[in-house]
Protein backbone atom coordinates (compact mmCIF):
# COMPACT_ATOMS: atom_id res chain seq x y z
CA UNK A 1 0.00 0.00 0.00
CA UNK A 2 2.89 2.11 0.41
CA UNK A 3 5.28 1.91 -2.27
CA UNK A 4 2.36 1.77 -5.40
CA UNK A 5 0.35 4.81 -5.70
CA UNK A 6 -2.33 3.54 -7.99
CA UNK A 7 -1.90 6.51 -10.71
CA UNK A 8 1.12 7.70 -11.93
CA UNK A 9 -0.51 11.13 -13.92
CA UNK A 10 -4.31 12.49 -13.19
CA UNK A 11 -5.13 14.96 -15.02
CA UNK A 12 -8.32 16.55 -14.08
CA UNK A 13 -10.52 19.06 -16.25
CA UNK A 14 -7.67 20.59 -17.86
CA UNK A 15 -8.44 23.64 -19.58
CA UNK A 16 -5.60 25.95 -21.88
CA UNK A 17 -7.02 28.62 -24.25
CA UNK A 18 -4.55 30.83 -26.27
CA UNK A 19 -6.71 33.86 -26.67
CA UNK A 20 -9.85 32.92 -28.24
CA UNK A 21 -8.34 29.41 -29.33
CA UNK A 22 -8.59 26.68 -26.94
CA UNK A 23 -6.66 24.17 -27.05
CA UNK A 24 -7.27 22.08 -23.84
CA UNK A 25 -10.71 21.27 -23.53
CA UNK A 26 -11.61 20.16 -20.13
CA UNK A 27 -9.19 17.07 -20.30
CA UNK A 28 -9.35 14.79 -17.83
CA UNK A 29 -6.70 11.17 -17.87
CA UNK A 30 -5.68 8.69 -15.73
CA UNK A 31 -2.60 7.23 -15.92
CA UNK A 32 -1.71 4.23 -13.89
CA UNK A 33 1.94 3.70 -12.63
CA UNK A 34 3.79 1.31 -15.09
CA UNK A 35 1.24 2.32 -17.70
CA UNK A 36 1.73 2.72 -21.36
CA UNK A 37 -0.57 4.91 -22.97
CA UNK A 38 -0.07 6.28 -26.37
CA UNK A 39 -1.84 9.88 -27.41
CA UNK A 40 -3.32 10.47 -30.62
CA UNK A 41 -4.92 12.81 -32.84
CA UNK A 42 -4.63 14.84 -35.86
CA UNK A 43 -2.29 17.61 -36.10
CA UNK A 44 -3.60 20.58 -33.66
CA UNK A 45 -5.36 18.09 -31.71
CA UNK A 46 -3.50 19.92 -28.61
CA UNK A 47 -1.07 16.51 -27.92
CA UNK A 48 2.01 19.03 -27.42
CA UNK A 49 0.16 21.65 -25.66
CA UNK A 50 -0.82 18.56 -23.02
CA UNK A 51 2.41 17.62 -22.53
CA UNK A 52 3.42 21.10 -22.11
CA UNK A 53 1.42 21.84 -19.35
CA UNK A 54 2.42 18.25 -17.55
CA UNK A 55 5.70 19.14 -18.13
CA UNK A 56 5.29 22.47 -16.47
CA UNK A 57 6.20 24.41 -19.89
CA UNK A 58 2.86 25.88 -20.29
CA UNK A 59 0.51 26.74 -17.66
CA UNK A 60 -3.34 25.68 -17.86
CA UNK A 61 -6.16 28.39 -17.44
CA UNK A 62 -7.99 26.14 -14.70
CA UNK A 63 -7.82 22.02 -14.15
CA UNK A 64 -5.21 19.82 -12.20
CA UNK A 65 -1.95 17.89 -12.55
CA UNK A 66 -1.41 15.29 -10.08
CA UNK A 67 1.74 13.23 -10.40
CA UNK A 68 1.70 10.25 -8.09
CA UNK A 69 -0.91 11.66 -6.00
CA UNK A 70 0.52 14.78 -5.21
CA UNK A 71 -0.52 18.10 -7.37
CA UNK A 72 1.99 19.67 -9.69
CA UNK A 73 0.05 21.90 -11.53
CA UNK A 74 1.47 25.10 -10.98
CA UNK A 75 5.21 24.09 -10.19
CA UNK A 76 7.96 24.98 -12.39
CA UNK A 77 9.39 22.53 -14.51
CA UNK A 78 12.66 22.47 -12.71
CA UNK A 79 10.53 21.00 -10.06
CA UNK A 80 8.86 18.63 -11.87
CA UNK A 81 11.85 17.17 -13.31
CA UNK A 82 12.50 16.43 -9.13
CA UNK A 83 9.84 15.00 -8.74
CA UNK A 84 10.41 12.53 -11.56
CA UNK A 85 9.35 13.81 -14.86
CA UNK A 86 11.61 13.59 -17.53
CA UNK A 87 10.36 14.75 -21.90
CA UNK A 88 11.72 14.20 -25.21
CA UNK A 89 10.63 17.09 -27.63
CA UNK A 90 9.36 16.76 -30.97
CA UNK A 91 11.90 19.10 -32.42
CA UNK A 92 15.17 18.21 -30.88
CA UNK A 93 17.09 19.99 -28.61
CA UNK A 94 20.24 19.14 -27.80
CA UNK A 95 23.25 21.04 -27.36
CA UNK A 96 25.41 20.48 -30.78
CA UNK A 97 28.29 21.50 -30.07
CA UNK A 98 28.98 19.04 -27.28
CA UNK A 99 29.60 15.76 -27.25
CA UNK A 100 27.12 13.18 -26.87
CA UNK A 101 28.37 12.28 -23.32
CA UNK A 102 28.16 15.53 -22.35
CA UNK A 103 24.51 15.95 -23.52
CA UNK A 104 23.51 12.99 -21.07
CA UNK A 105 25.72 14.26 -18.00
CA UNK A 106 23.99 17.33 -18.22
CA UNK A 107 20.85 15.43 -17.49
CA UNK A 108 22.42 13.49 -14.53
CA UNK A 109 23.48 16.46 -13.45
CA UNK A 110 20.38 18.73 -13.27
CA UNK A 111 19.10 16.33 -10.65
CA UNK A 112 22.21 16.18 -8.76
CA UNK A 113 23.34 18.88 -5.95
CA UNK A 114 26.47 19.00 -7.71
CA UNK A 115 25.07 21.08 -10.26
CA UNK A 116 25.82 24.36 -7.67
CA UNK A 117 29.38 22.93 -7.80
CA UNK A 118 32.03 25.70 -9.04
CA UNK A 119 34.90 24.96 -9.19
CA UNK A 120 35.00 21.10 -10.51
CA UNK A 121 34.11 20.59 -13.84
CA UNK A 122 31.27 17.26 -15.21
CA UNK A 123 34.11 15.36 -16.20
CA UNK A 124 35.58 15.25 -12.57
CA UNK A 125 32.85 13.09 -11.59
CA UNK A 126 34.07 9.68 -13.01
CA UNK A 127 30.39 8.31 -11.66
CA UNK A 128 28.63 10.35 -13.95
CA UNK A 129 31.02 9.86 -16.43
CA UNK A 130 30.44 5.90 -16.32
CA UNK A 131 26.49 6.57 -15.67
CA UNK A 132 26.16 8.91 -18.83
CA UNK A 133 28.43 6.17 -20.82
CA UNK A 134 25.64 3.22 -19.81
CA UNK A 135 22.91 5.51 -20.95
CA UNK A 136 24.38 6.20 -24.17
CA UNK A 137 25.32 2.19 -24.36
CA UNK A 138 21.44 1.81 -23.67
CA UNK A 139 20.78 3.13 -27.12
CA UNK A 140 23.71 1.93 -28.73
CA UNK A 141 25.71 5.05 -29.14
CA UNK A 142 28.42 4.13 -26.85
CA UNK A 143 30.88 4.34 -29.53
CA UNK A 144 30.05 7.74 -30.83
CA UNK A 145 30.66 9.07 -26.65
CA UNK A 146 33.39 12.07 -27.65
CA UNK A 147 31.25 12.59 -30.55
CA UNK A 148 29.84 16.54 -30.75
CA UNK A 149 25.73 16.03 -31.47
CA UNK A 150 26.64 17.89 -34.34
CA UNK A 151 28.61 15.00 -35.85
CA UNK A 152 25.85 12.52 -35.93
CA UNK A 153 22.74 11.76 -37.46
CA UNK A 154 19.27 12.80 -37.14
CA UNK A 155 18.44 9.39 -36.35
CA UNK A 156 20.98 9.36 -33.69
CA UNK A 157 20.22 12.41 -32.26
CA UNK A 158 16.71 10.94 -31.36
CA UNK A 159 18.47 7.91 -29.56
CA UNK A 160 20.65 10.56 -27.44
CA UNK A 161 17.65 12.24 -26.59
CA UNK A 162 15.95 9.61 -25.54
CA UNK A 163 19.24 8.31 -23.61
CA UNK A 164 19.66 11.91 -22.07
CA UNK A 165 15.49 11.46 -20.65
CA UNK A 166 16.33 7.51 -19.61
CA UNK A 167 19.44 8.55 -17.61
CA UNK A 168 17.21 10.49 -15.51
CA UNK A 169 15.40 7.32 -14.07
CA UNK A 170 12.13 8.93 -14.51
CA UNK A 171 9.29 7.82 -13.01
CA UNK A 172 7.17 9.65 -15.58
CA UNK A 173 8.50 9.81 -18.99
CA UNK A 174 6.99 11.62 -21.82
CA UNK A 175 8.02 10.60 -25.51
CA UNK A 176 7.11 13.91 -27.68
CA UNK A 177 6.62 11.51 -31.35
CA UNK A 178 10.08 9.67 -30.52
CA UNK A 179 9.96 8.15 -34.01
CA UNK A 180 9.21 11.22 -36.33
CA UNK A 181 11.87 11.64 -39.27
CA UNK A 182 13.48 7.77 -38.61
CA UNK A 183 13.71 5.24 -41.06
CA UNK A 184 12.44 1.99 -40.66
CA UNK A 185 15.39 0.18 -39.19
CA UNK A 186 16.06 3.43 -36.60
CA UNK A 187 12.50 2.75 -36.04
CA UNK A 188 12.22 -0.70 -35.09
CA UNK A 189 16.09 0.16 -33.42
CA UNK A 190 13.74 2.81 -31.19
CA UNK A 191 10.93 0.79 -30.74
CA UNK A 192 12.55 -2.28 -29.11
CA UNK A 193 14.52 1.00 -26.93
CA UNK A 194 10.96 1.87 -25.43
CA UNK A 195 9.91 -1.39 -25.14
CA UNK A 196 12.58 -2.27 -22.72
CA UNK A 197 12.15 0.30 -20.52
CA UNK A 198 11.32 -0.59 -16.80
CA UNK A 199 8.34 -0.98 -15.59
CA UNK A 200 9.02 1.31 -12.83
CA UNK A 201 8.56 4.14 -15.47
CA UNK A 202 5.59 5.10 -16.66
CA UNK A 203 5.49 6.27 -20.41
CA UNK A 204 3.27 8.76 -22.02
CA UNK A 205 4.05 9.16 -25.48
CA UNK A 206 2.91 11.06 -28.49
CA UNK A 207 3.19 9.42 -31.71
CA UNK A 208 1.81 9.27 -35.56
CA UNK A 209 3.40 6.10 -37.14
CA UNK A 210 0.27 4.02 -35.27
CA UNK A 211 1.63 0.68 -36.88
CA UNK A 212 4.84 0.91 -34.70
CA UNK A 213 3.31 3.19 -31.57
CA UNK A 214 0.66 0.47 -31.14
CA UNK A 215 2.38 -2.07 -30.18
CA UNK A 216 4.12 -0.23 -27.76
CA UNK A 217 0.61 1.00 -26.08
CA UNK A 218 -1.79 -0.88 -23.56
CA UNK A 219 -3.79 2.42 -23.42
CA UNK A 220 -4.59 4.74 -26.31
CA UNK A 221 -6.03 8.34 -25.31
CA UNK A 222 -7.75 9.93 -28.75
CA UNK A 223 -7.40 13.79 -29.13
CA UNK A 224 -9.45 16.09 -31.50
CA UNK A 225 -9.49 20.14 -30.89
CA UNK A 226 -8.19 19.83 -27.38
CA UNK A 227 -11.11 16.95 -25.94
CA UNK A 228 -10.71 13.69 -25.17
CA UNK A 229 -12.60 11.59 -27.85
CA UNK A 230 -11.76 8.14 -26.99
CA UNK A 231 -10.02 6.63 -23.96
CA UNK A 232 -9.02 3.45 -22.68
CA UNK A 233 -7.57 -0.31 -24.02
CA UNK A 234 -5.85 -0.51 -26.81
CA UNK A 235 -8.07 -2.70 -28.95
CA UNK A 236 -11.64 -0.98 -27.33
CA UNK A 237 -10.14 2.28 -28.74
CA UNK A 238 -8.88 1.02 -32.24
CA UNK A 239 -12.36 -0.18 -32.73
CA UNK A 240 -14.05 2.16 -31.67
CA UNK A 241 -16.27 3.99 -34.61
CA UNK A 242 -15.14 7.42 -33.48
CA UNK A 243 -11.38 6.64 -33.73
CA UNK A 244 -12.03 5.85 -37.26
CA UNK A 245 -14.04 9.14 -38.12
CA UNK A 246 -11.22 11.22 -36.28
CA UNK A 247 -7.96 9.98 -36.86
CA UNK A 248 -7.83 6.57 -39.35
CA UNK A 249 -9.98 9.13 -42.27
CA UNK A 250 -12.48 6.38 -42.68
CA UNK B 1 53.26 26.19 -30.73
CA UNK B 2 51.01 26.08 -27.47
CA UNK B 3 54.54 26.78 -24.95
CA UNK B 4 55.31 29.62 -27.48
CA UNK B 5 51.99 31.25 -27.04
CA UNK B 6 51.98 30.57 -23.08
CA UNK B 7 55.86 32.11 -23.46
CA UNK B 8 54.82 34.99 -25.24
CA UNK B 9 51.92 36.08 -22.92
CA UNK B 10 54.13 35.33 -19.99
CA UNK B 11 56.86 37.83 -21.52
CA UNK B 12 54.36 40.22 -22.10
CA UNK B 13 52.72 40.09 -18.52
CA UNK B 14 56.30 39.85 -16.54
CA UNK B 15 58.91 41.98 -18.64
CA UNK B 16 57.12 45.49 -19.08
CA UNK B 17 57.97 46.86 -15.33
CA UNK B 18 61.74 46.26 -16.37
CA UNK B 19 61.84 47.40 -19.94
CA UNK B 20 59.12 49.62 -20.66
CA UNK B 21 59.29 53.37 -19.09
CA UNK B 22 56.42 54.52 -16.13
CA UNK B 23 54.34 55.73 -19.16
CA UNK B 24 54.12 52.26 -20.37
CA UNK B 25 53.61 50.30 -16.94
CA UNK B 26 50.47 52.47 -16.03
CA UNK B 27 49.43 51.83 -19.49
CA UNK B 28 49.78 47.86 -19.07
CA UNK B 29 48.06 48.56 -15.49
CA UNK B 30 45.09 50.08 -16.84
CA UNK B 31 44.85 47.61 -19.55
CA UNK B 32 44.87 44.73 -16.68
CA UNK B 33 42.18 46.58 -14.76
CA UNK B 34 40.06 47.05 -17.91
CA UNK B 35 40.83 42.96 -18.69
CA UNK B 36 39.22 41.73 -15.41
CA UNK B 37 36.04 44.38 -15.46
CA UNK B 38 35.91 42.76 -19.52
CA UNK B 39 36.16 39.24 -18.05
CA UNK B 40 33.42 39.84 -15.55
CA UNK B 41 31.20 41.33 -18.17
CA UNK B 42 31.90 38.35 -20.33
CA UNK B 43 30.38 36.20 -17.49
CA UNK B 44 27.09 37.31 -18.18
CA UNK B 45 27.57 38.03 -22.25
CA UNK B 46 29.91 35.37 -23.29
CA UNK B 47 28.78 32.78 -20.94
CA UNK B 48 25.42 33.44 -20.14
CA UNK B 49 23.61 35.07 -22.69
CA UNK B 50 23.01 38.35 -20.80
CA UNK B 51 24.06 41.27 -22.78
CA UNK B 52 24.30 44.27 -20.32
CA UNK B 53 24.55 48.04 -21.05
CA UNK B 54 25.17 48.59 -17.40
CA UNK B 55 28.06 46.92 -16.36
CA UNK B 56 29.92 50.15 -15.43
CA UNK B 57 27.50 50.86 -12.74
CA UNK B 58 29.56 47.77 -10.63
CA UNK B 59 32.77 49.11 -11.26
CA UNK B 60 31.78 52.57 -10.52
CA UNK B 61 29.93 52.15 -7.22
CA UNK B 62 32.86 50.24 -5.80
CA UNK B 63 35.31 52.80 -6.94
CA UNK B 64 32.63 55.32 -5.27
CA UNK B 65 32.03 53.45 -2.17
CA UNK B 66 35.97 52.89 -1.42
CA UNK B 67 36.40 56.70 -2.59
CA UNK B 68 33.92 57.80 -0.31
CA UNK B 69 34.95 55.91 2.86
CA UNK B 70 38.69 56.46 2.84
CA UNK B 71 38.78 60.35 1.57
CA UNK B 72 35.63 61.41 3.76
CA UNK B 73 34.92 59.58 6.56
CA UNK B 74 38.80 58.46 7.61
CA UNK B 75 38.04 54.70 6.61
CA UNK B 76 41.01 52.69 6.83
CA UNK B 77 41.96 50.73 2.82
CA UNK B 78 40.81 47.43 4.15
CA UNK B 79 38.07 48.26 5.61
CA UNK B 80 36.69 50.41 2.85
CA UNK B 81 37.53 48.01 0.15
CA UNK B 82 35.55 45.05 2.32
CA UNK B 83 32.29 47.56 2.52
CA UNK B 84 33.05 48.78 -0.87
CA UNK B 85 32.47 44.93 -2.65
CA UNK B 86 29.99 43.81 -0.17
CA UNK B 87 27.82 46.79 -0.54
CA UNK B 88 28.58 46.39 -4.32
CA UNK B 89 27.52 42.80 -4.27
CA UNK B 90 24.51 43.15 -2.66
CA UNK B 91 23.51 45.81 -5.27
CA UNK B 92 24.20 43.34 -7.84
CA UNK B 93 21.87 40.85 -6.02
CA UNK B 94 19.55 43.38 -6.19
CA UNK B 95 19.78 44.88 -9.32
CA UNK B 96 19.49 41.27 -10.42
CA UNK B 97 16.30 40.91 -9.82
CA UNK B 98 15.20 43.34 -11.21
CA UNK B 99 16.84 42.95 -14.28
CA UNK B 100 16.02 39.09 -14.62
CA UNK B 101 12.47 39.56 -14.85
CA UNK B 102 13.18 39.83 -18.95
CA UNK B 103 15.83 38.60 -21.26
CA UNK B 104 17.32 39.99 -24.44
CA UNK B 105 16.38 43.31 -25.46
CA UNK B 106 14.64 43.51 -21.91
CA UNK B 107 17.59 42.62 -20.07
CA UNK B 108 19.83 45.30 -21.55
CA UNK B 109 17.27 47.66 -21.40
CA UNK B 110 16.70 47.31 -17.90
CA UNK B 111 20.19 47.31 -17.18
CA UNK B 112 20.78 50.41 -19.12
CA UNK B 113 18.19 52.25 -17.13
CA UNK B 114 19.86 50.99 -13.67
CA UNK B 115 23.45 52.25 -14.46
CA UNK B 116 21.30 55.64 -15.64
CA UNK B 117 19.88 55.92 -12.60
CA UNK B 118 23.54 55.95 -10.65
CA UNK B 119 25.10 57.95 -13.05
CA UNK B 120 22.52 60.53 -12.86
CA UNK B 121 22.82 59.80 -8.75
CA UNK B 122 26.29 60.84 -8.72
CA UNK B 123 26.02 63.80 -10.41
CA UNK B 124 23.54 65.07 -9.11
CA UNK B 125 23.92 64.01 -5.60
CA UNK B 126 26.80 66.40 -5.48
CA UNK B 127 26.81 66.97 -1.63
CA UNK B 128 27.69 63.22 -1.09
CA UNK B 129 29.60 62.53 -4.71
CA UNK B 130 30.68 65.99 -5.28
CA UNK B 131 29.17 65.66 -8.60
CA UNK B 132 31.12 66.72 -11.76
CA UNK B 133 34.05 67.75 -9.47
CA UNK B 134 34.32 63.64 -8.96
CA UNK B 135 36.25 63.06 -5.69
CA UNK B 136 39.93 63.61 -5.29
CA UNK B 137 42.54 63.83 -3.28
CA UNK B 138 42.67 59.91 -2.71
CA UNK B 139 45.68 57.40 -1.89
CA UNK B 140 46.53 53.68 -2.71
CA UNK B 141 46.77 50.66 -0.44
CA UNK B 142 50.18 49.91 1.35
CA UNK B 143 48.89 45.75 1.09
CA UNK B 144 51.42 44.44 3.48
CA UNK B 145 53.37 47.83 4.03
CA UNK B 146 54.19 48.05 0.50
CA UNK B 147 53.78 51.17 -1.12
CA UNK B 148 52.27 51.02 -4.63
CA UNK B 149 52.53 54.78 -5.38
CA UNK B 150 55.21 53.39 -7.43
CA UNK B 151 53.78 52.36 -11.48
CA UNK B 152 56.02 49.31 -11.35
CA UNK B 153 54.63 48.06 -7.40
CA UNK B 154 51.31 49.05 -8.69
CA UNK B 155 51.66 47.13 -11.96
CA UNK B 156 52.94 44.12 -9.88
CA UNK B 157 50.01 44.47 -7.44
CA UNK B 158 47.09 44.27 -10.29
CA UNK B 159 48.91 41.56 -12.16
CA UNK B 160 48.68 39.72 -8.97
CA UNK B 161 44.99 40.22 -8.55
CA UNK B 162 44.59 40.26 -12.59
CA UNK B 163 45.49 36.27 -12.16
CA UNK B 164 43.32 35.66 -9.53
CA UNK B 165 40.81 36.91 -11.14
CA UNK B 166 41.43 35.16 -14.46
CA UNK B 167 42.06 31.55 -12.78
CA UNK B 168 38.54 32.50 -10.83
CA UNK B 169 36.34 32.65 -13.74
CA UNK B 170 38.04 30.44 -15.90
CA UNK B 171 37.03 27.72 -12.77
CA UNK B 172 33.58 29.35 -12.63
CA UNK B 173 32.74 28.66 -16.24
CA UNK B 174 34.18 24.86 -16.94
CA UNK B 175 32.97 23.85 -13.34
CA UNK B 176 29.63 22.20 -13.51
CA UNK B 177 28.03 25.09 -12.76
CA UNK B 178 29.68 26.60 -15.85
CA UNK B 179 28.08 23.94 -17.74
CA UNK B 180 24.56 24.40 -16.99
CA UNK B 181 25.30 28.10 -17.28
CA UNK B 182 26.35 27.66 -20.63
CA UNK B 183 23.17 25.29 -21.07
CA UNK B 184 20.76 27.86 -20.02
CA UNK B 185 22.27 30.62 -22.24
CA UNK B 186 21.49 28.14 -25.07
CA UNK B 187 18.23 25.97 -24.48
CA UNK B 188 16.37 27.55 -21.69
CA UNK B 189 13.47 25.63 -22.01
CA UNK B 190 14.86 22.32 -21.93
CA UNK B 191 17.76 22.65 -18.52
CA UNK B 192 14.52 23.35 -17.00
CA UNK B 193 13.20 20.09 -18.07
CA UNK B 194 16.25 18.59 -16.87
CA UNK B 195 16.16 20.04 -13.56
CA UNK B 196 18.45 22.98 -13.36
CA UNK B 197 16.75 26.63 -12.19
CA UNK B 198 17.46 28.87 -15.38
CA UNK B 199 16.60 32.14 -13.42
CA UNK B 200 18.86 31.25 -10.17
CA UNK B 201 21.56 30.30 -12.71
CA UNK B 202 21.65 33.28 -14.48
CA UNK B 203 21.10 35.34 -11.13
CA UNK B 204 23.78 33.85 -9.24
CA UNK B 205 26.47 34.57 -12.56
CA UNK B 206 24.67 37.80 -12.07
CA UNK B 207 26.10 38.67 -8.59
CA UNK B 208 29.35 36.76 -9.27
CA UNK B 209 30.33 38.97 -12.07
CA UNK B 210 28.99 42.23 -10.19
CA UNK B 211 31.69 40.48 -7.50
CA UNK B 212 34.79 40.94 -10.46
CA UNK B 213 33.60 44.11 -11.85
CA UNK B 214 33.46 45.35 -8.02
CA UNK B 215 37.31 44.13 -7.42
CA UNK B 216 37.82 46.03 -11.35
CA UNK B 217 36.47 49.40 -9.75
CA UNK B 218 38.63 48.96 -6.81
CA UNK B 219 42.02 48.90 -8.70
CA UNK B 220 40.50 51.63 -10.99
CA UNK B 221 40.31 53.86 -8.19
CA UNK B 222 43.82 53.22 -6.81
CA UNK B 223 45.00 53.46 -10.04
CA UNK B 224 43.39 57.15 -10.79
CA UNK B 225 43.29 57.93 -7.33
CA UNK B 226 40.57 60.01 -8.64
CA UNK B 227 36.69 59.18 -9.38
CA UNK B 228 34.72 60.61 -11.46
CA UNK B 229 30.41 60.13 -12.74
CA UNK B 230 31.57 59.27 -16.19
CA UNK B 231 33.19 56.01 -14.70
CA UNK B 232 29.41 55.09 -14.23
CA UNK B 233 27.95 56.15 -17.70
CA UNK B 234 26.95 54.20 -20.54
CA UNK B 235 29.86 54.98 -22.39
CA UNK B 236 32.09 53.22 -20.11
CA UNK B 237 29.72 49.78 -19.93
CA UNK B 238 29.15 50.56 -23.72
CA UNK B 239 33.40 50.51 -24.41
CA UNK B 240 33.45 47.21 -22.15
CA UNK B 241 30.65 45.35 -24.10
CA UNK B 242 32.26 46.70 -27.61
CA UNK B 243 35.93 45.09 -26.07
CA UNK B 244 34.19 41.73 -24.74
CA UNK B 245 32.21 41.48 -28.85
CA UNK B 246 35.55 42.89 -30.47
CA UNK B 247 38.06 40.22 -28.00
CA UNK B 248 35.25 37.01 -28.96
CA UNK B 249 32.45 36.97 -26.19
CA UNK B 250 32.44 33.76 -24.39
CA UNK B 251 35.85 32.88 -24.91
CA UNK B 252 37.89 32.97 -21.99
CA UNK B 253 41.01 35.54 -23.49
CA UNK B 254 39.16 37.25 -25.94
CA UNK B 255 37.57 40.06 -23.49
CA UNK B 256 41.07 40.83 -22.24
CA UNK B 257 42.53 40.91 -25.54
CA UNK B 258 39.30 43.31 -26.76
CA UNK B 259 39.78 45.70 -23.62
CA UNK B 260 43.27 46.09 -24.20
CA UNK B 261 42.82 47.11 -27.83
CA UNK B 262 40.16 49.31 -26.77
CA UNK B 263 42.50 50.95 -24.32
CA UNK B 264 45.49 51.13 -26.65
CA UNK B 265 43.28 53.19 -28.82
CA UNK B 266 42.18 55.02 -26.46
CA UNK B 267 45.01 56.18 -24.33
CA UNK B 268 48.10 55.69 -26.68
CA UNK B 269 46.86 55.97 -30.04
CA UNK B 270 44.59 59.00 -29.55
CA UNK B 271 48.24 60.84 -28.84
CA UNK B 272 48.63 60.74 -31.96
CA UNK B 273 45.82 60.30 -34.01
CA UNK B 274 43.11 63.27 -33.04
CA UNK B 275 40.59 61.50 -34.69
CA UNK B 276 40.90 57.87 -32.68
CA UNK B 277 37.26 57.62 -32.38
CA UNK B 278 36.93 56.86 -35.84
CA UNK B 279 39.46 54.81 -35.81
CA UNK B 280 37.97 52.82 -33.28
CA UNK B 281 34.81 52.62 -35.30
CA UNK B 282 37.69 51.43 -38.40
CA UNK B 283 38.63 49.03 -36.19
CA UNK B 284 35.74 47.51 -35.11
CA UNK B 285 34.43 47.70 -38.77
CA UNK B 286 37.04 45.49 -39.70
CA UNK B 287 36.74 43.14 -36.93
CA UNK B 288 32.79 42.71 -37.32
CA UNK B 289 33.10 42.15 -41.29
CA UNK B 290 36.11 39.57 -41.40
CA UNK B 291 36.48 37.84 -37.65
CA UNK B 292 32.67 37.98 -36.70
CA UNK B 293 33.44 35.95 -33.68
CA UNK B 294 35.73 38.14 -32.15
CA UNK B 295 39.81 38.97 -32.49
CA UNK B 296 40.53 35.37 -30.40
CA UNK B 297 38.33 32.96 -32.41
CA UNK B 298 38.99 34.43 -35.57
CA UNK B 299 43.06 34.32 -35.27
CA UNK B 300 42.74 30.75 -33.92
CA UNK B 301 40.45 30.29 -36.99
CA UNK B 302 43.57 31.48 -39.05
CA UNK B 303 46.23 29.66 -37.32
CA UNK B 304 44.61 26.21 -37.62
CA UNK B 305 43.95 27.03 -41.49
CA UNK B 306 47.49 27.69 -41.70
CA UNK B 307 48.49 24.97 -40.15
CA UNK B 308 46.25 22.42 -41.97
CA UNK B 309 47.31 23.59 -45.19
CA UNK B 310 50.90 22.84 -44.15
CA UNK B 311 50.13 19.40 -43.53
Amino acid sequence: MTDAVEYALEVVNLRKAFGGLTVTQDVSLKVRTGERRLIIGPNGAGKTTLFNQISGDLRPNSGLIRLFGAEITYLPPYQRAHCGISRTYQIITLFAGDTLEHNVSLGLLGLRPSRWQMWRPISFYPDMRSEARRALDAVGLLHLAEHPISDIAYGERRRVELAVALAQKPRLLLLDEPLAGLSNAERSTVKSLIGSISRDTTVIMIEHDMDTALDLAETVTLLNYGRVIVDGPRDVVIADERTREVYLGG
Amino acid sequence: MKWIGAALIASALLLPPFFAGDFYVNLASQILIAGIFSLSLNLLVGFGGMTSLGHASYLGVAAYISALLTARYGFGHGAAAFISVTGTVAMAAFFGVIALRASGLGFLMITLALSQVLWGLAYRMSNVTNGDNGVTGLTRPSPFGISLDRPAAFYWFTLIVAIVAFLMMAIFVSSAFGSSLKGVRDQPRRMAALGFNPWLVRWITFVYAGFWAAISGLLYVYYHKYIHPTSLSTTSSAEALLGVIAGGAGTLGGPAVGAALVLLLKNYVSAYIERWNMLLGLVFLFIVLFMPAGIVPGFSKLIAAVRGERR
